[in-house]
């Protein structure tokens, strides 16, 4: 037919040339060798541009090689995972540097002294110190804002679910539970802030609580939503058959099947919050002492203390020290979080049949 | 994804799902208080949450009059931010102008990147690979920006001189990448940060996205002769577009509302830069964050009312998001 | 156009899981060649061999020969890209690209190669959609999505796509299992007329399909759940369905198996 002569110009339909497997490794080293060369005898000195021009002979040789010898369509083929490669290599610069650098000067002065004491006669040149009144503040707000955020955000996502079908309000509230997943933590800050002023409140602890949870109920009935949603219909009847009223059929029959996965959303949710530092500077404003108690007067939080240690510090390097410890103990926070979420994720996940 | 329609097959019927008609009625027989006090509570946590943003955006608009009431600038316009003064004056347009163009700087570095190392994971990496991979990359995406910000001023940009010094010399001519040798704490810096910030979110959603892709849309393509590359093209991308447009509002939403991270990296003055390199600028979030240990009650509320400004942007990128996605369901394979 | 399909002990693996042994079987230019067996017995992972698709599932790989007439399909250097052009798949579930129009989806395969005038295609898009006998139901919305067919339309427009590139050997992996009757009927009807064109291998679980559209019948069996699936015996269908010379074969036609 008169296609298939387009299409087949080698002599083997199906044995076209190939390169070898090698050949993207040597195409690699020989244009890096070229790059470099060009570089020296152009008098090229940043460390970029030799970067930038082995990565471009690199491709151009790949898809003029390729091209070829296998044909345009192997060469873009190839091109494409040259590129693949090239993007998770390059993203994968920075994401290990910030990892490192964390780890690496956070282990400094991230000892039992640092974890147990605060700021509170130490100057910011000055080493010593710790984060031990960032620790209580950051536990303090962060655990009232799960208080209010964890029990709405999962009972309107009851709502939602098992109520609200496709209802007007149920309609509603899907949509502004979107646009608050949208809302930035600063304007979260603002409003809380806004209300401060009118009243005439100084700044407190359980002024931040209000604002993370208000960032944190969206995230809480969105993973709820999907927890609920995996239940399967037939528990819900089989309850419902039996005489069960809804509410307990709710609370004993569909929340206990989800406990798992709306524990995991909970948490990741904390995770999230912990970290977030705009409206703690504008609401719990930081405080250099102890303060055990969060309804009133300033308290200090993690992320608020390594913005601190960093911004008012004038380049000290003690400061700099304690941001990196500061940094590192709010990851490990973080990621232990994470990681028991999952945990229980796995450990929760509703067995397979097999 | 039952792509067998209607009229035309022999498939079983779906197990019949309980429409909301019929699971009503247990709803109808409320009479017991345990089941009108449940669905009041639940019923009124979501309220509770239509009624807080309403009040977010009152409170807001409330305390932003009385700031704009007195401002002798104009508030779109005037490019100085002097609220402790008599008579004060101040505007958002280097606020608006920055937080743009940094938030499309990071978009642009961040999209391409992420989509790419999203396709890495799940069609180019070895698969041993693929979930430690990604799993990092999910953890990653949990590290608070602010730790992102420290690590920002202090590692990422005394590294960049080497390339604001290349910039220069090479396209310094368009004006936009001009260098007058400053402090690398400039627009681009901002947005090369916000970049690195948003690009394990946006690539942990696009992964998701592409996995989702059926295997048989993409055993057609194969089926018919086609190289990866090809494959991809033909059944990956169009199926996940929609996904990845929407994994990219998500990273733009963070980058508009960012603050430490723009806070800690920003030397910020209050003109609008022609070149991306010189520093200076600043976004809403930043000139908040920065400007709100000296204001005054009315310097406070005129920052709130920049900060007004910046939820309706967030508004309307979230709003145009969803009608994107919308237009798109239609096409995106999620037929019948 | 047709080619000859050799195989010589071909075995198929899961990672170490061996899901099919030892199968060598010849399959006839233009002739309507059909698998019939038990589920599991492999029927379908040997179709996938046919066009290298098998080694696309995760842990998949093949041991043994398929000669598409003097050529191993795993001979070294052989770029199963290129094998996929000579053997086209028609799958289980109809799967046009959801995104892309009628016409854009018969076009796909001719696409990826190289650029064709407009009036070109469309003179082989409608010659393709003619020969799925689909032309007429859908001359007039080529440029509608291709999923908003009915399942009968949309397997027709998946055997359009797949003859528009005129692959050599046609394999179909029960095409008509997600099918109402009257469209199954109307893919037999197909078979019928493209097995002048094209080598057909199709897999069926319907033995009456078997019987009806196909000149050869093989017949694949499992020792036991986990075992490797086998080939029984591979004859003429008439022979195969009148007078097997296996015992298995009879009482699995005959309705007298697990």
């Amino acid at each position: 037919m008169s296609n298939a002569a387009i299409v087949d110009k080698r002599p083997s339909a199906l044995r076209g040339a190939s390169m070898p497997k090698w050949s993207p490794w040597a195409i690699a080293a020989g244009s890096v060798a070229v790059a470099i060369g060009i570089s020296l005898v152009a008098g090229f000195d940043s460390k970029i541009q030799w970067g930038l021009l082995s990565g471009l002979i690199f491709l151009i040789a790949t898809y003029g090689i390729a091209a070829r010898v296998e044909g345009r369509r192997q060469a873009k083929d190839r091109i494409a995972t040259g590129l693949v490669w090239v993007a998770f290599l390059v993203a994968l610069i920075p994401l290990l540097s910030l990892v490192w650098t964390t780890v690496s000067r956070g282990v400094k002065v991230l000892d039992i002294y640092f974890l147990t004491h605060s700021m509170g006669i130490v100057a910011d040149a000055q080493p010593g110190g710790g984060v031990y009144h960032a620790i209580i503040g950051s536990l303090e707000q962060v655990g009232l804002a799960t208080i209010i955020a964890a029990p709405i955000g999962i009972l309107t996502a009851v709502y939602l679910v098992e109520y609200g079908g496709r209802g007007r309000l149920a309609r509603a509230v899907t949509f502004f539970v979107d646009v608050m997943t949208g809302v930035p933590s600063i304007v979260a800050g603002l409003f809380i802030l806004s209300l401060m002023l009118i009243f005439e409140m100084e700044p407190f602890g359980f002024a931040g609580s209000l604002a993370l949870a208000i960032l944190m109920m969206p995230v809480v009935v969105r993973s709820t939503e999907e927890m609920l949603k995996l239940v399967p219909n037939e528990l819900r009847e089989a309850s419902l058959a039996l005489g069960v009223p809804k509410w307990r059929t709710i609370l004993k029959v569909v929340l206990p099947t989800s406990i798992g996965g709306i524990t995991t959303g909970v948490m990741l949710a904390i995770a999230r919050i912990a970290g977030e530092t705009a409206p703690v500077l504008l609401l719990v404003f930081g405080n250099r002492f102890i303060n055990n108690n969060p309804f009133e007067g300033a308290q200090q939080s993690l992320p608020l203390y390594i913005y601190q240690q960093y911004s008012q510090s004038a380049g000290e390097n003690t400061a700099y020290d304690r941001a990196w410890a500061a940094s590192l103990t709010l990851i490990a926070f973080v990621m232990i979080l994470n990681l028991v979420a999952r945990g229980i994720a796995r450990w929760k996940a509703p067995k397979s049949g097999r | 994804m039952d792509i067998t329609t209607h009229n035309t097959t022999d498939a079983p019927p779906p197990t019949p799902q309980p429409t909301e008609a019929e699971r009503k009625p247990a709803a109808r027989g409320a009479t017991r208080a345990g089941d009108r006090i449940f669905l009041g509570l639940s019923r009124g946590s979501g309220i509770l949450l239509l009624v807080i943003m309403a009040a977010i955006a009152v409170f807001l608009t409330y305390r932003a009059t009385l700031a704009i009431s007195k401002d002798h600038g104009n508030f779109l316009t005037t490019l100085e931010w002097n609220t402790g003064v008599q008579p004060p004056s101040f505007g958002i347009a280097v606020l608006a102008y920055g937080t743009v163009i940094s938030s499309i700087i990071a978009m642009v570095l961040a999209v391409p990147i992420a989509v790419a190392i999203a396709l890495f994971l799940t069609h180019y990496a070895p698969r041993r690979l693929r979930g430690p991979i990604a799993y990092v990359i999910d953890l990653l995406a949990a590290v608070p920006s602010i730790v992102y910000g420290l690590w920002g001023a202090l590692v990422l940009v005394p590294h960049l001189n080497g390339l604001f010094g290349w910039l220069n010399d090479y396209l310094g001519w368009t004006g936009i990448f001009s260098w007058e040798e400053t402090a690398p704490r400039s627009m681009l810096t901002v947005g090369i940060l916000l970049a690195i910030m948003i690009l394990p979110v946006i690539t942990n959603v696009s992964r998701e996205v592409f996995r989702q892709v059926p295997q048989m849309h993409e055993e057609a393509a194969l089926a018919l002769g086609a190289t990866r590359w090809e494959v991809i093209r033909m059944a990956v991308l169009p199926f996940g577009r929609s996904g990845v447009i929407s994994a990219s509002m998500l990273g733009l939403g963070r980058a508009l509302g960012e603050t430490m991270a723009v806070a800690t990296v920003l030397s910020p003055d209050f003109l609008i830069h022609a070149s991306l390199l010189n520093t200076g600028g600043g976004t809403f979030a930043q000139n908040i964050a920065s400007k709100f240990g000296e204001a005054n009650e009315f310097g406070r509320d005129a920052l709130i009312a920049s900060g007004l400004v910046l939820f309706v942007i967030t508004l309307l990128v979230n709003g145009a998001a969803r009608m994107i996605i919308a237009r798109r369901a239609e096409y995106s394979g999620a037929n019948a | 156009m047709a080619k000859r399909i050799d195989v010589s002990g071909l075995s198929a693996y899961y990672g170490s899981f061996r899901a099919i042994e030892d199968i060598s079987m010849t399959i006839e230019p233009r002739t309507v060649t059909a698998f019939i067996g038990p589920s599991g017995c492999g029927k379908s992972t040997f179709l996938r061999t046919l066009n290298r698709m098998h080694e696309v599932t995760s842990g998949g790989r093949v041991e043994g020969k398929v000669m598409l007439d003097d050529e191993n399909l795993y001979g070294a250097g052989v770029d199963p890209v290129a094998v996929r052009r000579e053997v086209g798949m028609v799958f289980q579930r109809p799967n046009p690209f959801p995104t892309m129009s009628v016409f854009e989806n018969v076009a796909a395969g001719l696409r990826l190669n190289g650029s064709y005038k407009k009036s070109a295609l469309e003179d082989i898009v409608e010659k393709s959609l003619r020969g799925a006998n689909l032309w007429n139901e859908v001359k007039d919305r080529l440029n509608k999505p291709g999923s908003g067919l009915s399942g009968g339309q949309q397997q027709r427009l998946c055997i359009a796509r797949a003859i528009a590139v005129e692959p050599k050997v046609l394999l179909m992996d029960e095409p008509c299992s997600a099918l109402d009757p009257i469209s199954t009927l109307a893919i037999e009807d197909l078979i019928g007329e493209l097995k002048d064109r094209f080598t057909i291998v199709i897999v069926t679980h319907n033995m009456q399909q078997a019987a009806r559209v196909s000149d050869r019948t093989a017949f694949f069996n499992l020792a036991a759940v986990g075992q490797p699936g086998k080939l029984i015996e591979i004859d003429d269908t008439e022979r195969i369905f009148s007078n097997p010379s296996v015992q298995a074969t009879e009482d699995y036609i005959s309705g007298r198996f697990g």
